[in-house]
């Protein structure tokens, strides 16, 4: 089928060349064939899938539906389909069925797009590599003996391999960018409160945020125009009048006012990441933009601060899990403590353990001034650095991830992957929209992915960028070289 | 920063979590590498800077409070993993 977009799928769902059951079947036969290398699915939900399919073909019959009318997508696993488990990777909710729809899975049904399954990620979203899932391994699709990155590892490794022409997933520190990276697909983390977290499983509510992953900027503005707005289900978002995102992308970029903060290019960054930053520079100055190099001197500070804040956050969200009122329970236990400490002992992998702990520490009696509160004025200062930039500039231009995609195993060390999120954390602190974008492969062949930060609610503008340096480059068009063997 | 054995167990015992004593070493010392890593805040003089807690700009969230259908009892207590005459089971607390 080539590389499917989700607007030329659209096209030819509504000019009828195909049928919505036609593309939702083969998507599930490609699931079927190329999942067991990949590993991206938890569940996939073929005949729920077919009955959406078929639902959304009676409209598109009678020229009825939009642009998601009959598009196949996958879901992150921390996001709730009402009847459909959702796991967040974990063994604590290995059996859990959502009793509603989170409201992005209720706003695309609305839209008629058709549901394939659930997708793969660190568990509870807490990791970088999708290693920390209890139920399986993601590989990269460019090279399989890599990881996806993640926590949305199997959101990214889907669409690159074609298993959905997009999927949704979830931010709290780089869990869509980072990715969207390493698997070469455009990840956008909306601005906080732009888009509901209404039946997104809490990690840490201040900073998480749902957004998605496509093949191209247009699709991503395409399923923002779908999944953003007010939801009274959940009080931090916002109620503002939104554009339609696709307005931005005109391709026009003269005189827009770029800033590159040197802390990002710094030591640990791999050369060809620093590469292809500059290169994009001299790419949006060819197209008339003005770029130049600028400061945030906190930057360094964003990491700390951001894991005393998640995992703090992360503690407090995550006492629900005692074994009671859904997830896992132990079968033997003498009394409550010691239900809870079994429960939650066994229902909880290393990783989320090593957070629970490190956010609790922190909030404790006697260091909670010394950590949380310090990471939270931290927060306020970095907060106020970007204010400053976006005073003078219009979007941020910076590497995604210090490195390309790393080998299974190899961040054994928790500080060593931590580092990893380098560039992507600050983002989530204060609140801001950022997408990674693709700027071509490494020496390695693995892709490489830039990242466009704005002012708050400023999407339109890093979507306009981010449009441009894709047209101007045509890094969209880059897929993995296994795909074409195995078609 | 070292974190010995008893620490582990205090927080683990506020976290409502417990480790094998063979873990508990290991554990505090990856704790340790990661507070010591946190310890780099100290370098910024933060002075009287406010706390940020969230990063929208909305103070409190209203709305009316109308009477509206719930879910029904047998929906939620379907995930739970032991339940008695339509409530949550849980184990005796009081002696």
């Amino acid at each position: 089928m080539g590389m499917m977009t989700v607007k030329k799928l659209s096209r030819m769902l509504r000019e009828r060349e195909v049928s919505s059951v036609e593309v939702t079947k083969s998507y599930l036969a490609r699931i079927e064939q190329r999942d067991g290398v990949i590993g991206s699915f938890i569940t996939v939900c073929a005949d729920e899938a077919l009955k959406a399919a078929t639902a959304a073909d009676t409209l598109l019959a009678k020229g009825e539906g939009g642009a998601l009318t009959g598009i196949p997508v996958g879901i992150k696993d921390n996001i709730c389909t009402a009847g459909v488990r959702t796991t967040c990777a974990s063994r604590m909710l290995e059996r859990f069925l959502p009793p509603y729809d989170a409201t992005v899975v209720k706003r695309l049904k609305d839209a008629g797009a058709v549901i394939l399954g659930k997708l793969n990620m660190d568990e509870f979203a807490m990791g970088s590599s999708t290693e920390s899932s209890y139920f399986k391994k993601t590989k990269n699709p460019y090279d399989l003996s890599c990881v996806p990155g993640g926590s949305s590892g199997g959101s990214a490794a889907c669409v690159t391999a074609e298993l959905a022409p997009f999927a949704l997933g979830s931010d709290t520190g780089g869990s869509i960018r980072q990715p969207a990276a390493f698997c070469g697909n455009v990840g956008l983390k909306p601005t906080y409160g732009l888009v509901s977290r209404f039946g997104l499983v809490a990690f840490a509510s201040s900073l998480d945020q749902i957004g998605s992953f496509t093949h191209t900027v247009e699709d991503c503005a395409l399923v923002l125009n779908h999944i953003a707005g007010h939801d009274p289900m959940d009080s931090t978002s916002a109620a503002l009048d939104l554009p339609d995102y696709t307005g931005a992308l005109t391709g026009e970029v003269k005189g827009m006012r770029i800033g590159v903060p040197r802390e990002y290019l710094g030591e640990g960054i791999q050369p060809e990441i620093r590469a292809a930053v500059e290169d994009a520079m001299k790419v949006l100055e060819r197209l008339g933009a003005h770029c130049e190099y600028c400061s945030l001197p906190l930057t360094q500070y964003a990491l700390p601060a951001y894991y005393l804040i998640s995992s703090a956050e992360a503690s407090s969200n995550l006492a629900r899990y005692d074994g009671v009122k859904y997830g896992y329970r132990v079968s033997e236990f003498k009394g409550l403590n010691d239900l809870y400490e079994k429960t939650r002992s066994e229902g909880f992998g290393a990783e989320v353990k090593r957070r629970i702990m490190l956010g609790t520490y922190a909030l404790s009696s006697g260091y909670y001034d010394a950590y949380y509160k310090k990471a939270q004025q931290v927060r306020t200062l970095i907060g106020q650095d970007f204010g400053k930039r976006f005073a003078e500039f219009d979007v941020l231009l910076t590497p995604t991830t210090p490195t390309t995609a790393y080998r299974f195993g190899e961040k054994s060390d928790p500080l060593a992957m931590y580092m990893g999120d380098i560039c992507t954390v600050a983002v989530n602190i204060a609140g801001l929209p950022a997408i990674s974008i693709p700027a071509g492969l490494d020496r390695a062949g693995k892709p490489i992915g830039i990242q466009l930060i704005g002012d708050r609610f400023a999407e339109s503008e890093i979507l306009r960028v981010a449009h441009a340096y894709e047209k101007e480059t045509g890094h969209d068009a880059i897929s993995p070289v296994w795909r074409e063997e195995s078609v | 920063m070292k974190i010995d054995k008893e620490q582990v167990r205090h927080v683990a015992a506020l976290a409502k979590l417990r480790f094998e004593e063979s873990e508990l070493e290991a554990f505090g010392d990856s704790l340790g590498a990661i507070i010591a890593f946190a310890d780099q805040l100290n370098e910024l003089d933060v002075g009287t800077v406010g706390a940020t807690a969230q990063s929208s700009d909305l103070y409190n969230v209203f709305r009316e409070d109308e009477q509206k259908a719930s879910y029904p009892r047998e929906v939620i207590l379907a995930n739970a993993p032991e339940q008695c005459e339509g409530c949550y089971a849980v184990p005796k607390i009081v002696e």
